[in-house]
């Protein structure tokens, strides 16, 4: 949480966290040390008077307890009806959180923070309904009594001798805008608890001389006014950054907590939170996987899961890290972060190999060097509770083929060694028990390959060595060689065993590493939406042996975009799971705190720039939780999945600004031509019709003609521009679709200049149509229009009384065609320009004006039809040659 | 001299036909929708009509179609140039002839006078057609040019004397087809293109400027007689 910046600007967390801070409601909660101090019935005098004031206000949910003054104090508040919810047969009564959000009051009040709600609910604990109330905005005042923070609370086991089964998370407390703490001696309360005034529920009332002793009660009360004193300083550090006051300071610490297997772990990790949070500093659970951790019971693993959870749920950052000295993983780790106090357990080391082997929390304080170390006392659960279920889990029932294994290959061994006893000398059989011992440690592990090699030794013993039939021994040269096999067969065991448990661990390992590269590759070659999709459920099906599916906004609601197996729709718990981690940004469903009724479990996938959608997974059955593995597995998934798709709609974008800025400019370029295209024929035909009926009589009749010659001249232009226009129109809407027929390009270029004669009167035109031109497969209309057009450029652009060529030839297999002018060229750098819409070369201004569309028109038709065109220079580099080239089909077959 | 009824629903063109009809000396009877047109079809019996295919009240097609089932009077249609389908379309439902907006008057006065002229030797068809220097004789099945004899295969004969039948007047690829290679071969444009060039190979007088057999785009060929201006 904290960031150090030596700047005198404010932090931008700091900026970031006051934002949000004004976004969502306040939130004030009244802390007390025990129940009976008064929360509620302070609560409920604040709220009165704000309710005099005239703030809108709502009772949420209040539990009177029967006390008749708080009961009084209810008064004239309204109150949000409780839901009904039966479970089990049974009705039970929770604050109606839908209701409050549709009421939109200022302010609810809500009674007991901590408090579980009934299975079926929407959230598991109310602190959640309440932040959701938050997050729409409305302020809330609550209550809590101390002894529910999750960091507070073995603590509090171990002063009152109570486990509070109610936690709520600390970041709850530490987010509040404002914490009343309501006090009260510890005499006073007892006093109170002797007048009946302390509600104690049923199931309590055992502890309760214990708990309401003198010194427990000190003790919770110290412990809320130190929590209260710690909010006044981080609310003073708070202000300081967000105010850019200068330091000084806390120097930056960082706290890291060593998670070992054993009970302790999540004592462990609280300690170390009260730690870090004690001197405001941020803090790390790192846990060291060795060869051993894959041989571990379940249920150390599930407590070592557990531990890196709870650290991450009090606001911990978790690590886990491979390797087989731990204590230099420790160290190495510590250094690479900065770690200024290393948290450790005391039982490090098992208590029959202690003076044996070195603990490595010894090693670790030995090695410590300038890290702090902080050394926590072991606690009665590491003494009870785990050495019975070891007891009675040895050996494991699973485990016995192992062991059946092993004796028979002992068996095995034993055979074997009787037949070579014969020729060769002792030592030789204790060769045939260490191989034995050696395939039993490869098989099964190390515990099976220790009983084979004590039972290695005790057949060895018994039968080869003389006195044969006993385990005695009377020659101190065998005396050696059993002993030496002893001490052989064990090295070799746990040689042996921990290869196998090294190559698992780099077999998981590489799963993983494998696992993401192909997701990367996979996800990096898709490139629609469709695909990333695809390849994501795909992958994550496969990674949790399970089902997947991404769900993405559509119109304003979620929608099944993809799954594997392939799945449309999802029941109603589930999707209201999905709507819940889209709209509030974190995990629900089964497994997580919300919603956990649902079938599946939702991750929401966002980006830097917010959410892109909800990743679901369902574990095959019988396995409702994901193992950490899994859960980090998918995190990375989902974000990178995330990228992914935000990538393709980026691709995506990026097109459609492309096309947005060609279209703009196309847009721009028709505007201009159109009121210059069309405007300078009308000017020209409104002149001469005017003309000619204002000068009727004095006009002579050739001046007379050549006025109407003009009107028809510009008309025809003007004809000619519109209709451009419209065969653009049909070629950017991809109407264009030629309509093929066998073609005559003879007749074709005839048709053109029949169309054309009028434009060609100042002009000649010469065809040079070599004889036997194969028929060609096109449209005749649309290739027409394409000579019309090149016809209609060469007379504009080319002088008075020059000639206008067409050719037109057979090569390699295509037919070429030119249609040749004699004007002035165009310039090398605008020859492929030219096809461009609205393009024209710039000239001088007595040169006719074009549309710019004539040849675009041209290049569109002739690439529809599988042609090429381009611009060339003439023949000694006079004038401009447009060249088609069309593919020329193999002739149809005629009868006759 | 003969009667032609215009339909149009732009008074503008309207009156312009109006004007030139005139002119030359023909009576004109206007119509502003397909409806009006329809019922002065019937009453004022035209010689001709001048049919825009664009109407506000009904579609020219079906236009076509109502004046067809109840007269055989030429009708030539005004459309819309790339619009060929509604050309040919039209000519299938049994209009004479079209010209593509915009135009000249000149023509479509051409058009009007081939029209008119075709319907005044109604009953005999034309037993000799001259354009220019070619002569073709449809009773000897004999082609003249320059006063000699062309000689022709038989399909080349028949394409010209389907064309030559119907001079001055548009004919559909699918008409030409039916008529010389018989109707299993109405698609086959290749041997139509193939023969209209051999035609003109042997009557033109620069066959890649085509003055008599003259192609319109997509839509058919026309035997072209010379005009009397």
């Amino acid at each position: 949480m904290p960031h150090d910046d030596p700047n005198a600007r404010p932090s931008p967390d700091a900026l970031l966290e006051e934002a949000n801070r004004e976004r969502r409601g306040r939130h004030t909660i009244f802390l007390g040390a025990a129940p009976g101090v008064g929360k509620t019935f302070a609560m409920l005098e604040g709220a009165q008077a704000r309710r005099r004031e005239g703030v809108d206000l709502v009772v949420g949910v209040v539990e009177t307890h029967g006390r008749v003054e708080t009961a009084a104090l209810l008064e004239g508040l309204e109150r949000v009806p409780l839901r009904t919810v039966s479970y089990r047969g049974k009705a039970f009564e929770e604050m109606d959180l839908d209701a409050v959000l549709a009421r939109r009051p200022r302010l609810v009040l809500v009674d007991e923070l901590a408090h579980t709600n009934i299975p079926g609910s929407r959230h598991v604990k109310r602190w959640q309904d309440v932040e959701e109330i938050l997050d729409a905005g409305i302020d809330v005042s609550s209550t809590l009594n101390v002894q529910h923070l999750e960091s507070l609370n073995d603590v509090v086991e171990r002063i009152a001798g109570i486990r509070v089964r109610e936690t709520l998370p600390d970041s709850v407390l530490q987010k509040a805008d404002e914490i009343e703490l309501i006090d009260l001696p510890p005499q006073e309360l007892i006093r109170r608890l002797a007048d009946g005034k302390v509600y104690v529920p049923e199931q309590a009332r055992r502890a309760l001389d214990r708990f309401f002793s003198p010194g427990t009660l000190t003790a919770l009360r110290e412990m809320a006014l130190r929590q209260a004193a710690e909010r006044v300083d981080s609310q003073m550090l708070r202000y300081m950054r967000s105010h850019a006051i200068a330091g000084p300071w806390p120097t930056r610490e960082r706290i890291l907590v060593c998670i070992g297997h054993g009970p302790e772990a999540a004592r462990l990790v609280r300690t170390a939170k009260r730690a870090a949070e004690r001197r405001d500093a941020p803090w790390v659970a790192l846990h060291v996987e060795t060869h051993r951790s894959t041989s571990r019971r379940e249920a150390d693993k599930d407590a070592i899961a557990a531990a890196l959870r709870l650290a991450e749920q009090l606001g911990g950052e978790t690590a886990v890290v491979q390797g087989e000295r731990v204590v230099d993983e420790i160290l190495a780790f510590a250094r690479g972060r900065n770690v200024s106090q290393i948290v450790v357990g005391r039982a490090g080391a098992r208590r029959w190999t202690r003076g044996f082997l070195r603990s490595a929390t010894a090693d670790l304080l030995a090695r410590a060097g300038r890290f702090d170390v902080l050394v926590v006392a072991a606690g009665d659960e590491a003494a009870t509770a785990p050495a019975t279920t070891e007891a009675m889990a040895w050996p494991a029932a699973r485990d016995w083929p192992a062991y059946a294994l092993a004796t028979l290959i002992v068996a095995a061994a034993t055979a074997f060694g009787a037949l070579i006893d014969r020729w060769l000398p002792l030592p030789n059989v204790s060769v045939v028990y260490l191989v034995g011992v050696l395939l039993v440690a490869i098989r099964s592990g190390l515990a099976p390959s220790i009983y084979a090699s004590v039972l290695s030794f005790l057949a060895f013993n018994f039968l080869f060595t003389e006195p044969r039939y006993t385990l005695a021994i009377n020659d101190p040269q065998n005396i050696l060689t059993v002993a030496f096999f002893l001490i052989a067969a064990v090295i070799t065991s746990n040689l042996a065993a921990r290869v196998r448990a090294q190559v698992e661990v780099a077999r998981v390992s590489a799963r993983r590493t494998a696992n993401l590269y192909d997701f990367n590759r996979r996800v990096a070659a898709a490139a629609s939406l469709d695909d990333v999709l695809w390849a994501v459920v795909h992958h994550v099906a496969a990674s949790v042996d399970g089902r997947s599916l991404v769900l993405m906004p559509e119109e304003g609601r979620l929608v099944v975009k993809a799954g594997y197996p392939p799945e449309d729709t999802l029941d109603e718990k589930s999707m209201a799971a999905a709507q819940w981690a889209w709209d509030h940004g974190s995990p629900a469903g089964r497994g997580s705190t919300t919603l956990p009724a649902a079938d599946w479990f939702f991750l929401p996938m966002r980006t830097g720039h917010g959410p892109v959608g909800v990743l679901g997974v369902q574990i095959r059955s019988g396995q409702p939780l994901l193992s950490p593995e899994q859960g980090r597995l998918i995190d990375t998934l989902a974000s990178q999945a995330a990228v992914a798709v935000e990538r393709t709609s980026l691709v995506g974008d990026i097109q459609k600004a492309r096309l947005d800025a060609e279209t703009e400019r196309l847009r721009a370029a028709l505007l201009s031509s159109l009121s210059h295209d069309l405007r300078t024929p009308l000017v020209s035909i409104l002149g001469a019709a005017t003309s000619l009926y204002t000068y009727d009589e004095t006009l002579k009749p050739a001046q007379r003609l050549d006025l109407v010659q003009t009107i028809q001249d510009e008309a025809e232009r003007l004809n000619r521009f519109v209709q451009n226009l419209l065969d653009m129109t049909r070629i950017s809407s991809g109407a264009l679709r030629p309509k093929a027929d066998w073609v005559d390009l003879a007749d074709v270029v005839g048709a053109a200049a029949e169309r054309a004669r009028r434009i060609l009167r100042r002009h000649r035109l010469r065809l040079d149509l070599e004889p036997g031109l194969p028929l060609l497969r096109a449209d005749p209309v649309l290739l027409e229009q394409v000579f019309f057009n090149l016809i209609d450029n060469a007379c504009k652009y080319s002088p008075k009384d020059t000639t206008v060529t067409v050719w037109a030839r057979r090569q390699d297999g295509r037919v070429v065609a030119e249609v040749c002018d004699r004007g002035r060229g165009i310039p090398e750098a605008d020859r492929e320009r030219v096809f461009d819409m609205f393009y024209r070369v710039q000239g001088g201004d007595g040169q006719a004006a074009g549309t710019g569309l004539g040849l675009a028109i041209s290049r569109a038709i002739v690439e529809a039809h599988g042609g090429t065109i381009e611009a060339r220079s003439g023949l000694h580099d006079a004038g401009t040659c447009i060249v088609i080239a069309l593919p020329a089909e193999p002739p149809p077959t005629l009868p006759d | 001299m003969a009667t032609i009824l215009v339909i149009d629903d732009e008074p503008q063109i309207r009156r312009f036909l109006r004007i030139s009809l005139t002119a030359n000396g023909y009576t004109v009877v206007e119509a502003e929708t397909a409806r009006a047109g329809l019922d002065a079809c019937a009453s004022a019996r035209p010689d001709l009509v001048i049919l825009d295919l664009g109407l506000p009240d009904m579609d020219g097609q079906e236009a076509i179609s109502a004046i067809r089932g109840t007269s055989a009077v030429p009708i030539i249609v005004l459309s819309v140039r790339a619009h060929e389908h509604d050309k040919v379309e039209a000519l299938d439902r049994g209009a004479d002839d079209y010209v593509a907006k915009p135009f000249g008057i000149a023509e479509l006065m051409a058009r009007v006078r081939a029209a008119l002229r075709q319907r005044s030797a109604t009953g005999e068809p034309p037993t000799l057609v001259t354009a220019g220097r070619v002569c073709v004789d449809l009773a000897r099945r004999v082609v003249l040019r320059g006063g000699e004899e062309v000689h022709l295969s038989r399909r080349e004969y028949e394409l010209l004397a389907t064309l030559a039948a119907r001079a001055d007047h548009v004919l559909t690829h699918a008409e030409i087809l039916r008529a010389v290679w018989g109707p299993a071969h109405v698609h086959d444009t290749a041997y139509l293109r193939v023969y209209v060039k051999q035609l003109r190979q042997k009557l033109e007088e620069d066959p890649n400027l085509p003055a008599l057999i003259v192609t319109e785009p997509g839509v058919g060929y026309r035997f072209r007689l010379p005009a009397v201006e």
